[in-house]
């Protein structure tokens, strides 16, 4: 499948700041079943952008402005060929033992509720725990935009029992690093099949680390693992370390954030089709 | 007086000083110690005790009997400082880079990856001259003739290298005499040692003339008058994290003609504050993109950042083996047995004998977080060994040592044997591994006592090491 993405955040400051620094990752890299083609970072006014490389694998842009502003427009696009590879991460650069993944963050500490919901996947293959854990996510925590913002704790959207996929992948990677399993936060973008292709944010999942398979992701949120519909863009501990961007201003004061997401399909070119069609 | 060895003769070290002492006036240690005080109190040295309500600064207490450790003595302690400060060294470049030591079955990977202070941003990164702990104080105990111990590895921002230089200036102020009578190796040498060390561990870029400054949280911190007190000796700016930025990842400090670039930061900020961008945001203490400047090898930062992971308690107890390993040979400084508690094996038998052990959080450090058994009532033992039941990975245990002591000024004006423990400062650059000759000496300061943590009523004496 052909996606392309357009992904843009306004900021905008109470002040004209002097000086903005950001931390972007926003730009997708390929792998076995994505491959990134024109991606590109825009911005409106004036910036510094370097480029490197994180030790989660994510590719990271430090961004600085030139000159004073008192708004900010960063946007990405690009298109991404994606496959279905059921799930199963292949071909990203791990440096990292998936040991550093059974450690719990501040936004992914387990409460005693969560313990004991954990406890109740029973035992079983890695695998088949990690599927149990998704389903009884899916099942007892609501989808419900608006019911989270970005600082809840997993344990609190825990709690009240619903949240967005940024709280579904939190609450799965809690409950997983607490029977063992590590387990890791990934930010991306859906590709929706009902049709929709404006959306309010970017999505979330979670991968689990089962050996002799590898990572393999999770979306409690959906119920389901990554198809060829998952655009994967930054993976870390938790949503803050995989966040899209962190950033400051000097002198902006009071900051807003809006986003306007646009995810489609690209139509196959005519030649393409007419090839399928003869096959 | 004391500073005997087991038999009651006094330690070779001391003999001069005794000797000073049997044809001194009764009083005169007394009045030298009011002496010190009052000058401490105008000079402003103070350490924050965290904690305390009724006041947020107070004076440590010093101790005019300096603590003297003999050249041959000295020579060895020297030799095992470097090697052990080396492995670290070693054992931090492996963790973050092949991991060898892993591979090999030295230390177990859980307890390196699910450790706090190992910092997964720096895996397969090499900071300026693969230097990684530019500074380290390692705290040492004597339990018998035949040398020292480590206690601790302190390879994050050690503190207390201040006092090492207060000290002595106070007592070539205070015993002019005694100085003439002893051959004492300097100490003042440290901060150009320093000043040399960091220089050299400066990014390439930055040639012969690197820009240093010395990076603090701010006045609120216990230690800020230690921050203050190494710049002005090192001759840098002192700087907080909002006179820094950074630009293209490039750091820079602000002054009155325009950014200035810097090369190094001895900082005296812990990993998590450092940058709101990479670490904890909200940081208020941090330079947003400092970890990019980092990263891009822009910037040296001493400590190197990731080194926490070496002084961790629980991987204190595989320092023997690390030592072996990276150098080669046996090391030369024991370690304190402990008792590691995530051992079954070993918390059974730590849970039987509670009363008579030291139980430290493998996180904890200045002396909060611990049980002192024989020192502890029913109640705290049964508290701590709930504790312990619930959690044993977080902590080690240790027996209650029979810890060296030293003469020290009682409360009658006469000499007693008081505990005492010392923390050397070892500095390592591409040029070499070198350590000051001398140290902070803490001593508990109540009869008996064996914390010598300063935020548990310890005190500080002048440390001599003699050149004979």
């Amino acid at each position: 499948m052909r996606i392309r993405i357009d992904h843009e955040t306004r900021y905008g400051y109470a002040r004209a700041a002097r000086f903005i620094v950001q931390s972007l990752r926003l730009t997708p890299r390929s792998t076995e079943g994505q491959q990134v083609r024109d991606w590109r970072i825009e911005t409106d006014v004036d910036t510094r952008l370097r480029r490197s490389e994180d030790a989660f694998g994510n590719i990271v842009h430090t961004l600085y402005t030139e000159r004073p502003t008192d708004s900010l427009m960063v946007r990405v696009t690009g298109e991404v060929a994606t496959v279905n590879t059921g799930g199963v991460l292949k071909g990203t650069p791990e440096r990292l033992s998936p040991l550093v993944f059974l450690r719990s963050t501040p936004l992914t500490q387990a409460d005693a509720d969560m313990r004991a919901f954990a406890a109740e996947i029973g035992e079983g293959q890695p695998l088949d725990r990690l599927h149990r854990l998704m389903g009884a996510i899916n099942e007892s925590v609501a989808f419900m935009v608006g019911s989270t913002t970005v600082d809840h704790t997993a344990a609190e959207a825990f709690a009240q029992k619903q949240g967005v996929c940024q709280d579904h992948a939190q609450i799965f990677i809690a409950c997983a690093r607490r029977m063992g399993i590590p387990a890791r936060y990934v930010s991306g973008h859906l590709h929706r099949s009902d049709g929709v292709i404006n959306q309010d944010a970017a999505h979330a999942w979670a991968e689990g680390w089962v050996e002799d398979l590898g990572w393999i992701g999770f979306d409690p949120a959906n119920g389901i693992c990554p198809t060829e519909h998952y655009v994967r863009v930054a993976t870390g501990l938790d949503a803050l370390g995989s966040s899209p961007i962190r950033g400051t201003s000097y002198g902006g004061g009071r900051e807003t954030m809006t986003v306007a997401l646009r995810v489609r399909q690209m139509q196959q070119n005519q030649q393409q089709q007419q090839r399928q069609g003869w096959s | 007086m004391s500073g005997t060895t087991g038999s009651g003769t006094v330690r070779k070290s001391y003999r001069t000083l005794a000797r000073w002492l049997e044809s001194a006036p009764p009083d005169l240690l007394q009045s030298r110690s009011r002496q010190a005080e009052l000058f401490f109190r105008r000079m402003g040295v103070t350490f924050a005790v965290y904690g305390d309500v009724e006041s947020n600064e107070r004076l440590i207490p010093f101790d005019v009997v300096p603590r003297i450790i003999g050249a041959a003595e000295w020579n060895e302690l020297e030799r095992g400082l470097k090697q052990r400060v080396s492995a670290i060294n070693a054992f931090l470049k492996d963790i973050y880079g092949a991991q060898e030591c892993i591979k090999a079955g030295i230390v177990p990977a859980d307890l390196i990856f699910t450790n706090p202070h190992y910092r997964p941003e720096m895996q397969g990164r090499r900071p300026p001259g693969d230097i990684w702990t530019h500074i380290s104080g390692v705290d040492l105990v004597r339990t018998g003739e035949d040398g020292f111990l480590v206690l601790e590895d302190n390879v994050r921002t050690p503190s207390g290298v201040s006092y090492m230089l207060e000290n002595r200036e106070m007592m070539m102020r205070l015993f002019p005499d005694l100085f003439a009578e002893h051959r004492i190796r300097p100490v003042e040498t440290y901060t150009d040692m320093l000043l040399a060390s960091l220089r050299a561990s400066a990014p390439a870029h930055a040639g012969s003339d690197p820009k240093l400054v010395v990076l603090t949280p701010g006045p609120f911190n216990s230690a800020y008058y230690e921050h203050s007190f190494l710049a002005d000796k090192l001759g840098v700016e002192l700087v907080e994290g909002g006179d820094l930025f950074v630009n293209d990842d490039i750091v820079f400090m602000r002054t009155t003609e325009g950014p200035q670039r810097v090369d190094v930061i001895y900082r005296r900020i812990d990993d998590e504050f450092l940058d709101p961008l990479t670490f904890r945001p909200d940081s208020a203490v941090g330079i947003p993109g400092l970890m990019s400047a980092y990263m891009a090898g822009n910037v040296t930062l001493s400590n190197a950042v990731g080194t926490g992971v070496a002084d961790d308690k629980a991987v204190y107890t595989y320092m023997p083996d690390i030592i072996r390993f990276f150098s080669g040979g046996d090391p030369i400084l024991g370690n304190v047995p402990t008792w590691r508690c995530r051992e079954p094996e070993a918390l059974k038998e730590v849970l039987s004998k509670l009363d008579q052990l030291v139980v430290k959080e493998v996180g904890g450090s200045g002396g909060y977080g611990m049980l002192v058994g024989p020192a502890s009532t029913k109640a705290e033992i049964e508290d701590f060994r709930a504790k312990l039941i619930a959690d044993p990975d977080d902590f080690i245990a240790q027996p209650t040592l029979a810890l060296s002591t030293a003469p020290t000024l009682d409360s009658g004006g006469g000499l007693s044997p008081r505990h005492v423990d010392l923390r050397p400062f070892v500095l390592s650059s591409p040029r070499g591994v070198q350590v000051a000759p001398g140290g902070l000496t803490r001593v508990a300061l109540k009869p008996g006592s064996l914390v010598v943590n300063s935020s548990q009523g310890g005190g500080t004496k002048d440390t001599w090491v003699l050149d004979d």
